[in-house]
C-alpha cells in the first residue's frame, strides 16, 4: 500500500478537489456526536459523492472529532468504500465460489480484454468500472454480474462481451448524453 | 384462486418483475380480477421465475420459468378453463418434485408463501403468538425450552444457543442488547438473504423472544449492505410491528419492552466474528479482539450482548410455539432439527433447502439437488465457505451433522454447499479461498496476515505450473501454524480448504507439480486451445468472436490459433457448433 500524501503538504491534498462540503451537511447533523455512526455517515456520503474523495473524509473527522487517520482507516478497511469515482456503468463481476466453479475467471478474462482495464480500474472514456465482488447471492444464475443494478446471468463468454458491447453502441446512438 | 409470484432477489434476477407486470396486465386485458401476490423464495431458484397457482381447494401449482410467451397460455388454460399447463408445471400438490419433497422446513416455514411485506400474512401463519405465549413464561422456562430443543448457532460454529442467551441473561446490566448476525459474508451462501427477504417478521419476533429471555431492551440487525431487498423488506417489518405494538413499549401489556433498528455493514468478511461486528457497530474497523471477555459479559458499548444468527433466530418462535422436543425430534443425536443450505455449483437443482440434519450428502446433492449438472462425474463438496473445505466422493455417504462434517477436516459452516465437477481443478480451488481470506483478513495476527499470503502465493506458482517439489509440505506447514496463531475464526479456519484438498486430492497437487498438467485442464498456464485440422470446417466463427484476434485462416480452410497471444478464455470452444467440435481443450505436459 502506497502512503495516500506521496510527498504532497497536507492542504495540497486536501484542497485537490472541487467537492462541494455543503451536500453532506444534513447527514453529518442527524449523525454528529455519536461516533459509532462513522460507518454510516461514510455510507451515506459515498451516495452523495459516488465515492468518497479525501476532503470529505476530512470534513467528516473535523466535524466527529476524529483524526483523519481513523476515518481513513475505516474508509479503507470495508470494500463498500471507494476512495475513486466510478465510471457511468458500474460491472459487478460475481466471484463468488458457485461463479467461480462455472467459469467466472474466463468472464474476467474477456471483459478486461473488451474494455483495455484492469480489475477496479476504469475505462477512459470514463463509462465503465469493473469491479469484482465477492458473492451477489444469486449463485442459482452462476456466473453473474451486475451493471448498475441489474444482474445478468448465466454468463457465457460470448454473452458477456455482446452486453458490453451493447451498451457502448447505446452510448455511442445516445450521443454520449447521460442515461 | 390465488395467484403467487416470488420476488426475491433470485427470481427479480431472473426477471421476476417484468413477469408479474405483464402477467398483471394481461389478466386486466382478460376481464379477470385475481390480484397477483408477491412472496419471497420458495428455494427452487434452478427454476425462476416461478408462478404459484393456488387454486380454492387449496392446490398448489407451481409453474417454473415463467416468462412474456408462457403466461398467456397458462392464463387461458388453467387460469380461464381450470386445466393445469402440464409442459411448464415444476411442481404440484398431486405430483410433488424431488427437491421439495425431501425437504423439512422450519426456518423457512414461511418463505415464498407468505407476502414478505404485509404483517397481517405473518400473523396468519401464527406469527408472534410465540412471542406472546413467550411473555407468559418466565425468562428463564424460556430459555429451559430452547435447551430442551438441542438448537445450535446457525452461523458456522455450532454453539449451544442456551448457553449464549443464560450467559447473557446472568451477566448484570441496565442495558443488554440482541444482535442479529446477517452479515452473510461465505461466497456461494445466500441462506440469510433469502429469509431476510422471504419472512423478515420471523427474526423479528426470534430477536424479541431472545430479548425477554435475557433481559434486553434494544436489538440491532448488522445487515450487509449488499443486500439492498433484505435491509428494505426489515425496514417495513420493523414500521409495521411497532405500529401493531409488537415492538416497543409494553409489549403485549406486558412489563417487557424492545425496539430494533438496523446498521448496515460495509462490506468485510471478518465481520462475521462477534468481536469484530461489535467494532463494527461502534464504527471501528472491524477487527477482532481476545476473548473473554465474551460479548455475554462485555459487548456493544461494553455491554452485555448476545449474537444469534438469521437462521438460528428464525428457528426459534417455532420452537416456543411448538416445544423444545417437537424441534429435537428431528435430526441427529447431537444435531438438533433442520438445517438450511444454500445448494449451488455444478448442481441440477441449485437453490435454499432445508432438511432434518443427519441426512447424508449423497440424499441432499442426488435426491434433492437432481445430481450433477450435464450429468458429469462428481468430484467434491465444498462445505462452509472459506473456513471450510472440500469433501470428496469417498465419503459422501457421511451424515450432515456438526460432528460428522467436523471429523472430515471441513466445518458446517453457515450452509453453503458448492458441488464441483470433474471440470474443477482441486488446487484452483484452494487458491481460489486462499486468495480470497487473505483479502479479507484484518491485519491484526501476522500469522493470518502473513501466513494465508505467503500460502497463495505457493498455490498461484503452483497452478501457474512453477510448482516445486517441498510445495506440499510446506503449505501442510504453514497452515498449522496460521491455524495456530490466529485470534479468531477467520484465521484458525482460513488453510482448511488447503489442507482437506491435501488429504483428499493430493494427486491433483502432484500432477501440477511433478508433471505440471493440471488433471482437470483449468488453470490456464497448464492447458492450450488447439483446432482440429480434421474437424474444422473453416466457419471463421471462432476468429470473429476471438477477443485478441488471434485465430487466423482462410476461409472453409482449417483455422489456427496463434498460442503466443492466446489469453486461454475459451471463447473459441463455446461457440465452436457443435457438429464440428473443432475446438480441443488439452491438458499441458503435451498429453492430449
Amino acid at each position: 500500500m502506497n502512503c495516500c500524501c506521496q510527498y504532497k503538504s497536507r492542504e495540497e491534498i486536501f484542497s485537490q478537489d472541487n467537492i462541494d462540503l455543503g451536500l453532506i451537511k444534513a447527514v453529518l447533523e442527524k449523525y454528529r456526536g455519536d461516533k459509532g455512526n462513522l460507518i454510516t455517515v461514510l455510507q451515506e456520503a459515498q451516495e452523495v459523492y459516488g465515492y468518497l474523495p479525501l476532503s470529505v473524509l476530512k470534513h467528516i473527522a473535523d466535524v466527529f472529532e476524529l483524526k483523519p487517520a481513523q476515518v481513513y482507516g475505516v474508509a479503507t478497511f470495508y470494500t463498500q468504500f471507494r476512495l475513486t469515482p466510478v465510471g457511468k456503468y458500474l460491472i459487478l463481476l460475481c466471484q463468488g465460489t458457485a461463479c467461480h466453479v462455472n467459469g467466472s475467471e474466463r468472464i474476467e478474462t474477456v471483459l478486461l480484454e473488451e474494455l483495455k482495464i484492469k480489475p477496479g480500474e476504469t475505462t477512459a472514456d470514463g463509462l465503465f468500472t469493473l469491479s469484482n465482488v465477492a458473492c451477489l447471492g444469486c449463485c442459482s444464475l452462476a456466473p453473474v454480474m451486475m451493471i448498475n443494478g441489474q444482474a445478468y446471468g448465466p454468463l457465457t463468454t460470448d454473452r458477456a462481451v455482446k452486453i458490453i458491447k451493447d451498451l457502448k453502441a447505446r452510448e455511442i446512438s445516445e450521443g454520449g448524453e447521460p442515461a | 384462486m390465488k395467484l403467487r409470484i416470488g420476488l426475491g432477489s433470485c427470481g427479480l434476477a431472473a426477471g421476476a418483475q417484468t413477469v408479474k407486470d405483464s402477467l398483471e396486465a394481461e389478466l386486466l386485458n382478460q376481464g379477470i380480477d385475481i390480484k397477483v401476490q408477491p412472496a419471497g423464495c420458495v428455494g427452487m431458484c434452478h427454476h425462476e421465475p416461478l408462478l404459484d397457482i393456488i387454486d380454492d381447494n387449496g392446490q398448489i401449482f407451481t409453474y417454473g420459468h415463467i416468462d412474456e410467451k408462457n403466461i398467456k397460455e397458462i392464463i387461458e388454460e388453467h387460469i380461464v378453463a381450470g386445466r393445469p399447463v402440464e409442459k411448464h408445471l415444476v411442481h404440484s400438490s398431486r405430483q410433488p418434485n424431488d427437491f421439495l419433497n425431501g425437504q423439512l422446513k422450519i426456518a423457512l416455514r414461511n418463505c415464498g408463501i407468505i407476502n414478505p411485506e404485509v404483517i397481517s400474512d405473518y400473523m396468519e401463519q401464527g406469527g408472534y403468538k410465540a412471542l406472546e405465549k413467550a411473555l407468559k413464561q418466565s425468562p428463564k422456562d424460556i430459555i429451559e425450552e430452547i435447551k430442551r430443543s438441542g438448537l445450535r448457532g446457525r452461523g458456522g460454529a455450532g454453539f449451544p444457543t442456551w448457553f449464549k442467551w443464560e450467559a447473557a441473561r446472568n451477566n448484570p446490566g441496565e442495558v443488554k442488547y440482541v444482535i442479529c448476525n446477517a452479515d452473510e459474508g461465505d461466497p456461494g451462501a445466500f441462506m440469510d438473504r433469502s429469509l431476510l427477504e422471504s419472512d423478515p417478521h420471523s427474526i423479528l419476533e426470534g430477536m424479541a423472544i431472545a430479548a425477554y429471555a435475557i433481559g434486553a431492551s434494544q436489538g440491532i440487525i448488522y445487515c450487509r449492505a449488499e443486500y439492498p431487498l433484505a435491509i428494505k423488506r426489515l425496514e417495513t417489518a420493523i414500521n409495521q410491528a411497532r405500529e401493531k405494538g409488537l415492538l416497543g413499549e409494553n409489549i403485549f401489556n406486558h412489563n417487557f419492552s424492545f425496539d430494533i433498528r438496523i446498521k448496515k455493514g460495509a462490506g468485510a468478511f471478518v465481520c462475521g466474528e462477534e468481536t469484530a461486528l461489535i467494532a463494527s457497530l461502534e464504527g471501528e474497523r472491524g477487527m477482532p479482539r481476545l476473548k473473554p471477555p465474551f460479548p455475554a459479559e462485555s459487548g456493544y458499548w461494553g455491554r452485555p450482548s448476545n449474537i444469534n444468527n438469521v437462521e438460528t433466530l428464525a428457528n426459534v418462535p417455532w420452537i416456543i410455539a411448538n416445544g423444545g422436543e417437537a424441534f429435537a425430534a428431528h435430526g441427529s443425536e447431537k444435531s438438533k432439527g433442520t438445517k438450511v443450505f444454500a445448494l449451488a455449483g455444478k448442481i441440477k437443482n441449485g437453490g435454499l433447502i432445508e432438511v432434518p440434519m443427519g441426512l447424508s450428502l449423497k440424499e441432499i446433492i442426488y435426491q434433492i439437488g437432481g445430481g450433477i449438472k450435464a450429468d458429469r462425474a462428481f468430484k467434491a463438496v465444498q462445505l462452509g465457505g472459506p473456513s471450510g473445505g472440500c469433501i470428496p466422493a469417498s465419503l459422501l455417504d457421511i451424515s450432515v451433522d456438526y460432528e460428522s462434517i467436523t471429523s472430515t477436516g471441513a466445518i458446517m459452516g453457515s450452509g453453503g454447499m458448492v458441488v464441483m465437477d470433474d471440470t474443477t481443478c482441486m488446487v484452483d480451488v484452494a487458491r481460489f479461498f486462499l486468495d480470497f481470506t487473505c483479502k479479507e483478513s484484518c491485519g491484526k495476527c501476522v500469522q493470518c496476515r502473513i501466513g494465508t499470503k505467503r500460502m497463495l502465493e505457493i498455490l498461484e506458482r503452483i497452478c501457474d505450473g512453477k510448482g516445486r517439489a517441498g510445495d506440499i509440505e510446506l503449505l501442510e506447514e504453514i497452515g498449522q501454524k496460521v491455524k495456530e496463531g490466529s485470534l479468531c475464526g477467520l484465521g484458525q479456519s482460513a488453510p482448511n480448504p488447503v489442507l482437506t484438498t491435501i488429504k483428499y486430492f493430493r494427486d491433483e497437487y502432484e500432477a501440477h507439480i511433478n508433471d505440471k498438467t493440471c488433471p482437470a485442464k483449468y488453470c490456464k498456464a497448464l492447458i492450450e486451445y488447439r483446432i482440429d485440422p480434421e474437424k474444422c470446417k473453416g466457419c471463421n466463427l471462432c476468429a470473429k468472436k476471438c477477443p485478441v484476434n488471434c485465430i487466423s485462416g482462410e476461409k472453409k480452410q482449417p483455422y489456427i490459433i496463434d498460442q503466443q497471444r492466446c489469453i486461454k478464455c475459451g471463447n473459441c470452444l463455446e461457440v465452436c457448433p457443435t457438429k464440428f467440435s473443432a475446438v480441443i481443450l488439452e491438458g499441458g505436459g503435451g498429453e492430449a
